[in-house]
């Protein structure tokens, strides 16, 4: 791909980041792993949490090496508390 | 099989998620309620905040619905509610309730209910302290039926 995508933060990530939405330009080919880096490189206080944390295109869980499409919403989950 | 599942920002209504199974054939009706604790390890929490991905939680609902039947293939009805937003000490956060038959079936697939959903439900929970406040993550146990 080439173009944006929207990241959706939530819990702990989105406390650090101060936003519960991102929009990232990421250049052709960028995977799911890649809008990770280029958070972390955006908002260095999620650093921490986002190896821990899970990710979900457009409501499913992916890996790392998941390519994007422009477009997709990408969710941040951090380790739940739910209960 | 009847189903019900809600991220509700209002007090969870324990009496409509079980109103919601009610069945003539089902003689049992288990029901777990999780109600937020005033302390955390000896501290005072003045209240919680839950929040959700909602979208993705309600698809996970029913897919543990999903699990649910095909585990305990009598269950004849799943409800499932959790909270978001402040939640006062004391009120319910989360409740799970499994109709079945008979009442073995009920309690287990209800036991196995609420722990899978607090290891996969996309939910934080953030305890809020009178200096400060933290983010405070599940303790996930496998294969025990330990409440938390």
């Amino acid at each position: 791909m080439s173009g944006r995508v929207v990241v959706r933060l939530f819990g702990p990530a989105r406390e650090a980041a101060g936003a519960g939405t991102v929009e990232l330009t990421l250049p052709a080919g960028a995977t799911a792993g890649d809008a990770v880096a280029a958070l972390a490189a955006a908002h260095p206080g999620i650093g921490s949490l986002l190896p821990r944390s899970r990710v979900a295109v457009n409501l499913e869980y992916v890996d790392r090496a998941t390519p994007l499409r422009p477009g997709d919403e990408i969710a941040i989950l951090p380790p739940v508390g739910g209960g | 099989m009847r189903t019900l599942y809600q991220i509700t920002e209002a007090k969870i209504d324990v009496g409509a998620l079980r109103d919601a199974l009610a069945d003539p054939g089902s003689g049992a009706l288990a029901m777990f309620v999780g109600t937020t604790r005033n302390a955390f390890q000896g501290k005072e929490v003045r209240y919680l905040e839950y929040e959700a991905y909602g979208a993705l939680a309600e698809l996970e609902m029913e897919r543990l619905g999903t699990e649910i039947a095909t585990l305990w293939p009598s269950v004849t009805g799943i409800a499932i509610a959790h909270r978001v937003g402040r939640v006062e000490i004391g009120e319910a956060s989360v409740a799970i309730a499994v109709s079945a038959p008979h009442r073995r079936e009920a309690l287990a697939a209800c036991a196995h209910g609420i722990d899978r959903l607090k290891a996969t439900l996309p939910v934080w929970k953030k305890e809020v302290f009178a200096d400060g406040s933290a983010w405070r993550e599940n303790v996930i146990e496998e294969d025990t039926h330990e409440g938390r």
